[in-house]
Formats: C-alpha cells, structure tokens, sequence
C-alpha cells in the first residue's frame, strides 16, 4: 500500500514547526530570565552599590562592595593554585603522558567536572576548615580552585595537541632543553587558546556558590584577612535572594547583573581569544 | 639571553637534564592532582559519614524521619525529592533540548545557527544562584498566582495537582531544573550532531526521503549514544544542582505525590543544615548524604562521559 | 539510439560567483549507460547533482534551464523534490550505509517511506535486491548484521541494492568505485552492465579506461563546459575535438 506524499510532507511540516516550537521554549524563559536581571538589575545598580557594605537589617540603601573584593580575592587565590595545576598537568597529557594514564585521568577531569560544587565545599570543610578550626577564605579559594583545575586541565591540553609537533623539534634540534621547549615554544603558540580556557575557568567559578557556603561562609563586614570569613557576591545574592526584604531584593537583582556582566565579558573575551586562534 | 657560545660546559649539561626532569616530575605530580582529588573526595567523604553509617546501616536510606534534637537521621525525604526533581525535569528538558538541537543543526538558516548555539553556551554558563534568584522572585509568585490554580482547579482530580498554591513547590523546582539543564542538553547534542557526516544525510536524502525522514532515519540514529550521554549529563547536573533548588523547593522533608507541595533534596538539605550542624552525628549524616551524591553523580558522569566521548571520538578519529 | 529518458537544456549551476557548469545541454539515453568524465573540478559531479535536486541542500546553489525527466520538468513549478529523487536515485563516492542498521534495514530503508510493508513482501524486496547487485549468497545467511560488518566493496553494492529497491527509473553513479579495491571495482563495473537493462544509468568517473569499459555513451567537460558528448566508441577512437582527443590520450588532466 502506498503512503501518501501529501501525508509525508504534512508530517515533514508538523515536525518542523515542533522544533521550531522546542526551540522557541527554550529560549523564552531564558530571555525572560535575562529581561528581568536587565530591568530589575539596571533600576537597582547605583554608585553604593560598588562602594558600600551591606547596612544592618531593617536600614535601606548600601551595596556588595565587601562581596565584590571577596570574590576577586578568591578568585584570584584559586587562581594561583589552580592554573599552574591545572596548565602544568595539561603538558603532562599533551607531552609526555602514555596513553592509558592520559585517558584515565582525561576521564577523571572529565567525570570531575561533573561533580556538585556542594560536595567539592564539603571536601574543603573537611581538609581545612576544621583544621583550621575555623572557617576561612583561604578554604573558599582551595574550593574554588578544586573547580578550576579539571576546566583548565581540558582546554589547555586540547590547545597544547593543536600545535604542530614540526614546531617542538625545530626547537629541540636547535639544543633547547624541552622544559623550555615547551613554555617558550608550544605553550606560547598555544596562548591564546589557553587563555580562552582559563577566562571560561574564570566565569565558571565566578559565579559559584555552593562551594562557598561552609569555606569562606560571607560576612556582612569587609574582610581582607584570608584566614577569616570572607564575602563574596554569589553568596549575598542567595542570603538577600531569599530574605523578606524588598530592599535586600533590590541589591540581589544589583548583584545579579553584575555577576552576569562579567561572566558575559569573560565568555565574549575569551569566544574572542578563541576565534583570533582558529581564524574564523 | 645564556647558552651563546657553541661549547657548553659539563655542568651545565648536566643542569639541563635537571631542568627536564624536574620539569617532568612536576607536570606529573600536577597531572596526577586529578586522580589525588577525585581519591580525596571519596576517602573523606567516606571517612566523615562512617559515624551515621554505622549507626543507622541501611535504615539511612529508608526512613524518613529526620531529627537533630533526638539524633535520629533517616534521608528518604531528601533521596525522593532529588530524584523526582531531576528525572522531571529531565523528562521534560530533553525533548525541548533535542528539539532546539536539531532545529539549530539541520533547519534553521546556518547564519541564524550561528547566532543561536553561542547564545544558549552563553546561557549555560549562567550561575545557578542567579536562576534560583529568578526563580523564588519572578518564577514561584507566578506559579502561585497563575499556574498552580490553574492546575488545582482544573486537574485537581489527580493526586499530582492537590494541595494549596505555595509558589516555592517540587513544581518550581522542577521547573526551575528543567531550564538549567535545557541549555546543557542542547550544546552538548549541538556538538554530537555536527559530528554526523554529510555523506549520512545524502543517502537518506537520495532515497527520496523528506527533512523530516533523513533526521530520523540518518542523523538521530548515527547521534543516538551522544544525544543519549547529553540527557545523562544533564540528569547529572541536575541531580546535584543546589543553589536554585534550594532556593525555589520550600525546603520541606515531606513525601508527597503533589507537585503543589513543597519538597527538599540531597543538596538542598546539605546546604541548609551543614554550616550549623552542631552534633557529631548531624554532621555525619549531611556527610553520608553527600557521599551517596557524589557516587551517584560519579555514575552518572562517567557513563554520560563515555557515551559522548564515543560519539565524538570515534567522528575525530575517522577525520584523522 | 534508444529514447530519450533525461534531456538537459541550457544547463547553468553557481554556486555564489562561481559559475560551475555552463550552459550545457544533451541527451541521455534510456536502458543504457552514459558517462561523464573530465579533469577533477571540471563540474562532472555537480552536473550530476543537479539531475535529482541534490543542490537544494546548498543555500548557495542556484540552477537554472531546463533538466526534464520523460519531459517532467524537474525543476519546475510545484515539482516535489523528494518525488523526483524516488524517480532518479543515486549512489554515493564512498559507501554510506546506515551504520546503525542492520544490512536488512539497510536495504529496505528507503522502500519503507513510501510503502506501508508486510513482512513477507520486504523479505521478497531484500532477497531479489541483494540478488540483483550479487551479494545475496555473500550475506543471506547473516541478514540481520550491522551493514558496518561489509568489506568496502560490498557496501557499496548494499548502496546500490538499497537505491533499486526504491524501484527508480534513473541511477546517478558519482564515482561509485574509486574508494574500492581493483577486484570490488570489477564487481560494481559487471553490475553496471547488468543494470542498465532497467534502469537508465549516468556514473561520472574520473578513470576513462572504466568510462571505456562500462559505458554506451560518453560526455567530455572541461571548465564547466561540454566539450564534446556520443557514442563511447566514437569518443575513444576519433573524437571531434581537440581537448577530448589530448585528454582521453593523457595529454593534460
């Protein structure tokens, strides 16, 4: 029995209209999400907000700027710990690793990365804040980096295979030892690659969370020390997010954008890195 | 710059094999931080939650009763919440995902592809805490004033939809997982389908067969393992989301058939309870919830991993 | 001459700027074996494309005159695209078989959109199909195996069993054997001579010993252009022009 052509392409129209439809839901909520951090955000951001601390329950006005240095302490303290890990195991992979070794740990960062940053919060508490006896932005930053390391491990040794290995024995012919080989050489051809890798690093623990919750735990005060309770922006947005205030609302949604911003700068800056590299 | 004349003295050369060597151990050493973190986590995870382990054995996992004053721990609550949270959202996610995936790869005009599959990475990336705020101050007082009612009134028949419009319910959370995971579902099956060489699509297409057809009968099935993996991964991702779940679910330790109802799951209740944890006890059971988390999501990613990795792999290795 | 089955009229394919075939108009005859060779780039393949609407799928594609099909416009207004790539199948430089399907499926695939089957009568198509392009007795006895189990000639030969089974009246060859061994290249040349008894057959190939072997008539295009088209004896042995004779000769290309 034949099947008819009309009904074919009726069905071939009808399921092109569904995808259309999937990705219109998909997008919607996410474009409301970002319409409403852009409006509610952008009527609440304001010259406190950069320069002021949180004022006390129950005062109007202040701002996240304790939570602001915060977070760039400790993203730059996972920094220190995390890219040289994270970039240094990548030339492992790229240059010397046997294969099965390489893979196994290539599937570990991989399945790592996975992982809840809640419990990677977890793991810090146990290694350092009890220790310690006490909870720390240095135990934040450690959390953070335990983030980073398996993001950069990736990226970087992707870009690190991109380079031709013409170029490592030019290098090693003329007498250059290979440790300097590979930093003067490979990685510096790879650098622009390697830089997207570390921005998204970056972006990605900018905004987390979790693993902050019981390492640097917040502080309404300004704390530089690192082995005190640090703020940090995710963590005011969630602590004034869910409080009864509407003023603390008006700062969450302040802190949101800003958050958002920077993660868009870092994702754009290093969609800009990655493109100078392949050429596109 | 050193190393100009042609003659390097013996030391020197010998300096240089120094240089490599501990060049070497250290790019290990750094290599292997991977597998020392991953061994790490599970020692002492496994270490803290030894306490309520041996206290409670498997009665952990089937009671519910959940008590710090009298030290009695029991996780069905957070265990029944976390599952039908994430395998919801899933169910609802991954068709949506697929959907915008194809509709991206196959249909849509490549330039407007183009601007569409960075956007939904960008998207992606978004911090879960700035979803969940989006969720508890826009989302939930939807839900109660709208869409709640609505399905009380109307479906109210079915024991899903009973209950009062609390806005911040299993089906916020739902909805809240359902969105996260959109954006990873869909790059991730973006990227798979890309991998189905055009020589697939030709065949089908040579047949005779419509657009419609060539997806089903060539490039779903040459993607079906990534598509599968993507899905997994994202059941991963929101099995172990907490910082929009938390702040969307009501954080109530009660088993309900009701959507309406608030809930509480596995990260939700560590996130909630841990830093004030003051008993030996309390601490382990929130520990033994994190290690029964972390396996779970260990499972799942490696198994979303090499599904992927399959697909992928084997699409570079015929290129090479 | 048999009748006409495909005709061409002022034939002109771009590709943005590109001007890839120029203005090209010819006859291909009914039950009979035509090939089209010419230097790689010459437009051999894209003229073959354009004769079931493959370029539909290049945004940058534009056709334009006349390809009729038993005077049916192929290109004409309304003309169902899928329609005429039932009528006009085609198979493919490098064997694609559906690597996800059995060797079964494989050749029942594109039957199966048109025609709602019974078993049985599927059972029928397989066997006769696999029968026809000589790999029935190399495979009956493991139908259900994944096509990806095939040596590289005998998917190709799959390819084709699966083009026949959508019972078209023209088969388009885009180099069907220059991926494969000289002893699979052999088999898919007997094939072709066997098919051509029902079906119209058009194969590009770059190898002119095989247009020699395996065709009727022969086109020669050179930048696009039809330099010269007839019977495949008369090509090879006293062509009309120049270029065709410094080709087929080996003088450049």
């Amino acid at each position: 029995m034949m099947r008819s052509v009309f009904l074919r392409n009726a069905k071939n129209y009808l399921m092109t209209g569904m995808m259309l439809a999937a990705t219109l839901a998909v997008l919607i909520p996410l474009g409301l999400i970002f319409f409403h951090i852009m409006k509610m955000g952008m009527s609440s951001v304001n010259l406190d907000f950069f320069t002021q601390i949180p004022k006390p329950t129950g005062e109007t006005g202040g701002g996240m700027a304790n939570g602001m240095l915060g977070s760039l302490l400790m993203i730059g303290m996972a920094s220190l710990i995390g890219l040289p890990v994270g970039i240094f195991g990548a030339i492992y992979l790229a240059e010397f690793g046997g294969s099965k070794v390489s893979t196994a740990i290539r599937f570990s960062a991989d399945v790592l990365s996975g992982t809840p940053s809640i419990i990677t919060g977890m793991v810090a508490y146990t290694l350092l804040v009890v220790p310690m006896k006490g909870f720390s932005a240095l135990a934040g930053s450690v959390a953070l980096a335990m983030i980073m390391i398996p993001i950069v491990l990736r990226t970087t040794e992707e870009q690190l295979k991109l380079v031709p290995g013409s170029l490592r024995e030019a290098s090693l012919a003329l007498g250059v030892p290979m440790w300097r080989t590979t930093l003067r050489v490979t990685l510096r051809s790879a650098l622009s690659g390697v830089m997207t890798g570390v921005l998204l690093a970056i972006a990605r623990v900018a905004g987390e969370t979790a693993p902050l919750l019981f390492t640097a735990l917040g502080n309404q005060f300004w704390g530089k020390d690192l082995t005190q309770p640090m703020a940090a922006l995710p963590l005011q947005i969630f602590s004034f997010a869910i409080a009864p205030y509407e003023d603390w609302h008006r700062l969450a949604w302040a802190g949101a954008l800003v958050l958002v911003v920077v993660m868009f700068g870092l994702s754009l800056t290093a969609r800009y890195f990655g493109r100078t590299r392949t050429g596109e | 710059m050193p190393d100009t004349q042609t003659t390097a003295p013996p030391e020197k050369a010998d300096k240089r094999i120094n240089g490599d060597l501990v060049f070497k151990f250290v790019t290990t050493v750094f290599a292997f931080s991977i597998l020392i973190i991953l061994a790490l986590m599970l020692a002492e995870m496994t270490s803290e939650s030894l306490p309520a382990i041996r206290k409670f054995g498997h009665k952990f996992l089937t009671s519910s009763d959940w008590d710090a004053v009298q030290g009695n721990f029991g996780a069905l609550p957070y265990l029944y919440g976390s599952v039908i949270s994430s395998v919801l959202a899933l169910l609802l996610a991954t068709p949506l995902s697929i959907g915008a995936a194809i509709f991206i790869t196959e249909i849509c005009p490549k330039k407007v592809g183009a601007w569409i599959a960075p956007l939904v990475e960008l998207l992606a990336a978004i911090p879960s805490v700035i979803y969940g705020l989006w969720g508890v101050l826009v989302m939930a007082p939807w839900l109660q004033s709208t869409v709640q009612p609505f399905l009380i009134e109307h479906f109210g028949f079915l024991p899903f939809f009973q209950g009062a419009p609390y806005g911040v319910s299993m089906l916020a959370a739902v909805f809240i997982l359902m969105i996260m995971v959109v954006p990873i579902i869909t790059s991730i099956s973006r990227e798979v389908l890309l991998t189905v060489p055009s020589s697939q699509k030709e065949a089908a297409i040579a047949l005779g067969a419509t657009h419609w057809e060539t997806i089903k009968m060539a490039i779903l099935p040459y993607g079906k393992s990534g598509i599968l993996g993507a899905a997994i991964l994202g059941l991963g991702r929101a099995v172990g989301e907490t910082m929009a779940v938390t702040m969307v679910i009501g954080n109530s330790p009660q088993i309900s058939l009701s959507l309406m109802s608030p809930a509480y799951t596995m990260p939700s209740v560590i996130a909630n309870e841990f830093a004030e944890a003051t008993s030996k006890l309390h601490t382990a059971a929130l520990m033994e919830i994190g290690l029964i988390l972390l396996l779970v999501t260990l499972v799942i990613n490696a198994l979303a991993r090499l599904l992927i990795w399959s697909v992928t792999r084997s699409a570079g290795g015929g290129a090479a | 001459m048999n009748n006409i089955k495909v005709h061409l009229e002022s034939l002109n394919i771009h590709f943005g700027k590109t001007h890839a075939v120029k203005d090209i108009s010819m006859d291909f005859p009914e039950n009979s074996v035509t090939a089209i060779i010419g230097p790689s780039g010459c437009g051999k393949s894209t003229m073959l494309r354009s004769l079931n609407r493959m370029h539909d799928l290049v945004p940058s594609a534009r056709v334009s005159g006349k390809v009729l099909l038993d005077n049916d416009d192929v290109y004409g207004k309304g003309v169902d695209p899928v329609g005429i790539r039932r009528r006009v199948g085609m198979v493919f430089q490098k064997p694609n078989p559906f690597p996800a399907m059995s060797i079964y499926d494989n050749v029942v695939a594109g039957y199966k959109l048109n025609s709602r089957m019974v078993r049985s009568e599927a059972d029928d198509i397989v066997e006769s199909c696999l029968k026809r392009v000589a790999l029935w007795d190399e495979v009956k006895d493991r139908l259900k195996a994944n096509a990806m189990t095939l040596s590289g000639g005998q998917q190709q030969r799959l390819c084709i069993a699966r083009t026949i089974a959508v019972k078209p009246e023209v088969i388009l060859m885009d180099e069907p054997a220059s991926a494969l061994d000289p002893i699979s290249t052999l088999k898919i040349e007997e094939l072709i001579e066997e098919l051509k008894e029902r079906y119209t057959i058009i194969i590009v190939t770059h190898n002119m010993q095989q247009a020699a072997r395996v065709s009727d008539y022969t086109a020669f295009l050179y930048m696009g252009d039809l330099i010269e088209c007839g019977e495949t004896k008369k090509i090879f042995t006293t062509p009309e022009q120049k270029q065709t004779e410094d080709y087929i000769t080996g003088r450049f290309g």
